[in-house]
């Protein structure tokens, strides 16, 4: 008998209900000690954390969305044994834009010049290089862009569910044929817009722009390749987590192995683009370049900068590398949720050194904002799995995923 | 290198070879080898074989390549010929993962291509014997050692029971020689008109 409808178990529920309590005490205390503190250092703190959780897990579960199309576009057959539940985790996509909206219009319309410099309009007239730039970095162009941005990925994403839950009906060949071609049309619309957000703007305009006198061309490949391994890491963990659950009859070891192989390959392709961008600004010392790495491998953040390439680089590199490994639930969990938090550590030296400086602090709030996105994770991803049947069992794919062999 | 006995049985599809082969693994019988035209997923499970350790030799080149190029580079630049390169030191290790890269996957890529065929015996001029020319085209021939308790007779209707196509007996050496196949099968294919 196959177990097809999703039901959360107590322990799933406990966790999600503890997490999302730590995360709102966290949240509300935030709010009255930080945000309202006359301290600009801790208004600062505030908007910055939220700013690098908000910008993290919502690209993370956009690349949940990002692997559905890149596997439809490529005919790919094997993911579709677990296929739903990178969609359930692409679910988040609408929820998390409405949370980094709020926290985006916070910081511009509260004015919080400390993380982007060029909403200050004084400073901008007397900048050269910020008054070039001000066509890109302005709050209409940024927040229409990200308005715009955020409401195609979620419409293309719900596109492309919708069409996920007609392979629950049987389909003959025909149907099945048109089917596919339906579903390569709306990838494809999809990885056309994300080359031009993830791939290229997005990150120019959250993220980038907090050092608004630097640039990189690396940066959006190098944001891309940090959010879609840990993304690929968060979908290992659930199809566990279901496995151990006795879910995903047709998910085996095969498939486990070529998730297992993502994540090992990308945090490859991840510390390349570390590398390249490191290495260029290093090799030609130029100070309007290297005033981005100053604080980061000389300054207060030196720990922090190298722990990342440890945990991001050497660890999944090493711990992954055998076939074994990517078969092994235990060493599998182990090295998701170390890539998930590397990354999360990866995202906060992007954020931190340009917005607080020296005055840095990584403690509750932090960890307390980190613990409600998780979870709100689990709250909606659990409710995105059991919204459907977990495998689409008349998919035209199916068969070549249950006989997927590596 | 010994020449020994072999009863050989030709499978027509992989269906039918997979259950021959537990089959033929149960009762007992030593399975030299299964040659097939294209490489079969899971047979290697089926027939028993361990898993390669050629991955591991992999790894150890690499590690050599690793360690060859940044000892190399650290010789030279810190001891041998230090350089002033643009106020930059002289254990400049930025500069030099693309070379440690470079070396690596090099020792690693050569050094597995070289273990590979030490492992299965491919060399120019190395020859081996064929047990069937149809092995290469869309025969599935399994290969069963005869020791010196094996019932010849008895193997060979047990391989027409299991769905064998075609079943023959060869005499021939297990391993390789170096040489030319017309010249060296001819003593074999005698031997074979005998037995």
């Amino acid at each position: 008998m196959i177990k097809q409808q999703f039901e959360a178990t107590p322990g799933y529920k406990k966790w999600t209900m503890g997490l999302l309590a730590v995360g709102a005490l966290a949240l509300l205390a935030g709010i009255f000690f930080l945000a309202f503190s006359k301290d600009e250092h801790a208004q600062t703190r505030f908007w910055a954390v939220l700013l690098q959780n908000s910008t993290f897990f919502l690209l993370i579960t956009n690349a949940s969305m990002f692997f559905i199309c890149v596997t439809t576009m490529a005919m790919g057959g094997w993911q579709m044994a677990f296929r739903r539940v990178p969609e359930a985790i692409s679910t988040l996509v609408p929820v998390f834009s409405v949370l980094a909206l709020i926290v985006f219009l916070g910081i511009i319309f509260g004015h919080q010049h400390h993380i982007y410099h060029w909403l200050d309009k004084e400073h901008v007239e007397q900048d050269p290089i910020l008054k070039g730039k001000s066509g890109f970095l302005n709050p209409v162009f940024f927040l229409g862009w990200t308005v715009l941005t955020l409401g195609v990925w979620s419409f293309v994403g719900k596109k492309m569910r919708d069409l996920s839950n007609e392979a629950d009906e049987p389909m003959d060949h025909e149907a099945g044929k048109a089917y596919v071609k339906k579903n390569t049309v709306w990838a494809s619309a999809f990885l056309i817009f994300f080359g031009l957000t993830v791939g290229s703007t997005i990150p120019w305009l959250w993220l980038m722009s907090i050092d608004a006198h630097w640039y990189s061309t690396m940066y959006s490949w190098y944001t891309f390749a940090s959010t879609f391994v840990s993304g690929m890491a968060l979908v290992a963990l659930y199809v566990i987590y279901l496995k151990n659950n006795d879910y995903l009859e047709y998910t085996t070891d095969e498939q486990l192995h070529d998730v297992g192989k993502f994540m090992f390959a990308f945090s490859i392709f991840w510390t390349y683009l570390w590398y390249s961008q490191f290495m260029l600004i290093w090799y030609a010392n130029i100070p309007e370049e290297t005033v981005y790495f100053k604080p980061r491998v000389q300054g207060v953040y030196k720990g922090v900068f190298f722990l990342n390439l440890i945990v991001n680089f050497l660890l999944p590199f090493l711990l992954l590398m055998r076939r074994g490994s990517k078969r092994n639930y235990t060493t599998m969990v182990f090295v998701a949720v170390l890539i998930i938090l590397g990354h999360w550590v990866d995202f906060y030296q992007m954020v931190m050194p340009g917005s607080m400086g020296e005055h840095f602090s990584l403690g509750w709030f932090e960890f307390g904002v980190l613990a409600l996105y998780a979870g709100l994770i689990m709250h909606f991803v659990g409710k995105g799995l059991a919204s459907k049947p977990l495998v689409a069992v008349n998919h035209p794919f199916m068969k070549e995923s249950v006989i997927h062999h590596t | 290198m010994a020449v020994k006995k072999f009863v050989v049985g030709c499978f027509d599809d992989e269906k039918v070879l997979f259950p021959a082969v537990s089959k033929v693994r149960k009762a007992g019988y030593k399975i030299h080898d299964i040659y097939t035209p294209f490489p079969v997923h899971g047979l290697d499970h089926a027939m028993g074989l361990r898993e390669t350790s050629l991955h591991t030799a992999g790894f150890i080149f690499g590690l050599t390549g690793t360690t060859t190029a940044v000892s190399f580079m650290t010789w030279s630049f810190t001891k041998d010929w230090p350089v002033n390169v643009g106020g930059k030191p002289n254990f400049a290790l930025p500069a030099w993962i693309p070379i440690t890269f470079e070396l690596t996957v090099l020792m690693a890529a050569v050094g597995m291509v070289l273990t590979f065929c030490y492992l299965c015996q491919l060399a120019p001029f190395i020859k081996k014997h064929h047990f069937h020319a149809r092995a290469t085209d869309d025969l599935f021939v399994m290969v069963i050692e005869c020791t010196a308790k094996t019932n010849e007779a008895e193997v060979k209707e047990f391989l027409n029971k299991v769905g064998a196509s075609e079943v023959n007996t060869q005499i021939a050496d297990d391993g390789w020689w170096v040489g030319r196949y017309d010249r060296n099968e001819k003593l074999y294919r005698d031997e074979q008109v005998i037995a």
